[in-house]
């Protein structure tokens, strides 16, 4: 009885907002824009932050990075040319300083050192551009490396130096597009590495070069190797042919993965190693990267954009309702002997406030799922004209969708107060 | 007084009814001040007299859509003087019909649905009385018009619907305030021919009106000056009122 008569009281209240299709359009315009910005902007945020957050975790959330960096001084040293030639600028990480991070840093799970060499890396004629990372059988574990075939190094290569190499699937697709690669071998340099296996990179931990930007490089052209062979192989003066003229760098360690116990221990350690790292090195030629505090870092950033879209989805919204609640005064004054007529044949007030809360709340509903819609298809577009990720999050649409909803109660209910408030001769003797 | 004044063969009966306008400050407007009468079931009743004498103000009070200042007010045994807004709105959707000079039909509605108004806020369900709506549309002669809009009907053709409408909830009393005021003679004959076809099958009537022939329909006239009964013309003698 009840529902029925809700809904005689819906279907009036949209009559009565079709009488002014024009008015009730543009009243709802308000509240889709409102709708329509909170999703898709969220959705654009989220899509960010997904990434953002995708990336750090993939750096192992356990994980502590530390980089080698060329320190700046010596950078400028060298481009002037004041440094001696033929003398080799040293910096950077050394196995002592991993074996001191094993030693006295507690919680730690494991040290694994690598070297990262940019190479070209050849089979046949098939010449690709490379990073070729000498380290540890831990590695995999450690980075979180997805055997596709074979197997990754093992200690025996280690101890042996063998020359073998385990490499990324996408590049045994470019160098060997019609063969087996576990039947080959590549050439870096001047020596050939048996292919032993092929791995899909989860963890991207070599994704930024040792100078810590990102290349133009394909991400996933790596080569394995054991460390040892990395070092007896290339030496421990790397030269880099750069534009006419020799760079010499004398780099032990390019990289050293320290994987803790769990988060706490990471939170601890973090402090520990910097000043380790500070006593055994005059100049600031590594970098900590912790994956951990980015991710909070990241979600801190997510949350404060979250604050400021909530803002101004609040405002839009609020401005959309002063809208409705303008139009519906407006209704109210209008359809006074209206209101007068329907109370001398029986109505209530509260059958009246109903009456006009409901066809606010109509509007303010209406308006929300026509933005809820254009809301979701917004992020659509964006991320076909773009190649921005957009994810729309339940959430979201419902927060917004609630607000809306709320929007028109809250805006609704003085208009549809007034218009029952009035006296039933006065409203009836309204011209 | 007041146990007779309950007396349930009275319809309506006023003892002493006032009512007085407050304007803001010592401004005060008295159009009631104190009026004594009755109305029995079946009855049809006039009230006439100058602009501004308290006729409407008479008819509002007794349709419950205000409450008088001073006196009292018996509907059908019930002292409506006391009784809070809801319960008014109650009895308006009960028990009285109205008939307004100016229609009083809602825009947007159709016939059928100006018709189910009344139904609507007893919270009858609206599907179960459509047969009874069409009965009292083809009644005042729009059973054919049952889905045009107010703007679409002749000034006759609406009061008529407001007439269907105002028997739809199959009232006690029927009040029109000058229902012909706004209708050129034919038209407003064909109106007071139909109220006049009310009365004798039943209804009620109370009907305010500046025009003599109008009031000629009427069992009795009153004739109201100042806010007072001036005297009271008795037409005919009424119908002894069926026995309840
Ligand atoms: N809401 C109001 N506020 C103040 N005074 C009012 C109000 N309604 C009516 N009056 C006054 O009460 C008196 C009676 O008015 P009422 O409308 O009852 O007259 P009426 O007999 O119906 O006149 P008419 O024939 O012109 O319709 C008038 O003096 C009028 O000015
Ligand atoms: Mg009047």
């Amino acid at each position: 009885m009840l529902r029925l008569q809700l809904i005689a009281i819906i279907r009036l209240g949209i009559k009565s907002l079709m009488l002014h299709k024009l008015r009730s359009a543009l009243t709802m315009l308000g509240i889709i824009f409102g709708v329509c910005s909170v999703i898709a902007m969220l959705a654009i945020g989220e899509g960010a932050s997904y990434a953002a957050q995708e990336a750090i975790k993939k750096l192992g959330s356990n994980n502590i990075l530390i980089r080698s960096l060329k320190p700046p001084e010596a950078a400028r040293q060298q481009q002037g040319g004041g440094g001696p030639r033929g003398m080799s600028l040293k910096y950077g990480l050394t196995y002592a300083d991993g074996a001191r991070l094993q030693a006295t840093i507690p919680g730690v799970k494991r040290v694994v050192p690598s070297r990262i060499i940019r190479e070209n890396v050849r089979f046949g004629r098939t010449e690709v551009p490379c990073q070729v990372i000498g380290t540890l059988p831990f590695f995999a574990e450690v980075t979180g490396v997805e055997l596709v075939r074979g197997r990754f190094l093992s200690d025996l290569d280690e101890r042996h130096q063998n020359n073998i190499c385990v490499i990324t699937a996408g590049l045994a697709q470019r160098l060997f597009p019609t063969e087996d690669p576990l039947q080959h071998s590549v050439k870096v340099d001047a020596f050939y590495y048996r292919v032993v296996g092929i791995i899909r990179e989860t963890g991207k931990a070599e994704q930024r070069t040792q100078a810590g930007k990102m290349e133009g490089q394909p991400l996933d052209n790596n080569v394995y190797i054991p460390l040892s062979t990395s070092r007896t192989r290339f030496g421990e003066v790397l030269i880099r042919r750069t534009a006419g003229s020799f760079e010499a760098e004398e780099v032990q360690l390019h990289q050293i993965t320290v994987q803790m116990q769990d988060t706490a221990a990471v939170e601890t350690a973090d402090p520990q190693i910097k000043t380790l790292l500070r006593r055994f090195h005059d100049q600031n030629d590594y970098e900590l990267i912790v994956p951990l505090e980015l991710l909070r870092e990241a979600e801190a950033t997510k949350r404060r954009f979250n604050i400021v879209l909530g803002s101004i989805a609040a405002i839009s919204l609020l401005v959309g309702g002063i809208g409705i609640m303008n139009i519906m005064l407006a209704n109210v004054t209008e359809r006074t002997r209206e209101i007068g007529v329907r109370r001398a044949l029986g109505a209530k007030r509260r059958d009246i406030t109903l009456q006009f809360l409901v066809e606010t709340v109509v509007l303010s509903i209406g308006g929300g799922l026509i933005g809820v819609l254009v809301g979701m298809l917004t992020p659509v577009i964006v991320s076909m004209a773009t190649d921005m990720k957009t994810i729309v999050t339940l959430w979201s649409v419902l927060v917004a969708f609630g607000i809306s909803g709320a929007v028109g109660i809250v805006f609704g209910l003085y208009p549809a107060r007034a218009a029952a408030m009035l006296d039933p001769i006065e409203a009836l003797r309204h011209e | 007084m007041a146990s007779l004044a309950s007396q349930p063969e009275w319809m309506i009966r006023t003892v002493g009814l006032q009512k007085t306008y407050v304007l803001g400050g010592e401004n005060r407007v008295h159009a009631l001040r104190g009026v004594d009468m009755g109305v029995r079931r079946g009855d049809y009743m006039a009230i006439m007299g100058p602009s501004g004498s308290g006729k409407s103000t008479m008819l509002n009070l007794i349709g419950c859509l205000d409450r008088p200042t001073g006196g009292q007010y018996f509907l059908g045994g019930d002292d409506v003087s006391q009784m809070d807004d809801d319960a008014l709105s109650a009895i308006r959707g009960e028990r009285i019909g109205f008939i307004f000079q100016s229609y009083n039909l809602i825009p947007q509605l159709t016939v059928l649905e100006n018709i189910q108004v009344p139904l609507f806020y007893q919270g009858h369900d609206l599907r179960k009385t459509l047969n009874r709506c069409r009965e009292l549309a083809n009644l005042v002669g729009l059973g054919d018009r049952l889905d045009h809009r107010p703007n679409q009907l002749s000034g006759g053709q609406q009061q008529r619907v407001a007439i269907a409408r105002s028997l739809v909830n199959d009232p006690l009393i029927i009040l029109a305030d000058e229902p012909t005021g706004n209708l050129d003679s034919k038209t407003g004959a064909e109106v007071l021919d139909l109220i006049d076809r009310l009365n004798r099958e039943g209804k009620t009537i109370v009907l305010v009106t500046h025009d003599d022939k109008v009031a000629a329909r009427a069992y009795r006239v009153i004739h109201m000056k100042d806010g007072v009964i001036d005297r009271e013309v008795i037409n005919r003698p009424p119908p002894t009122p069926p026995a309840s």
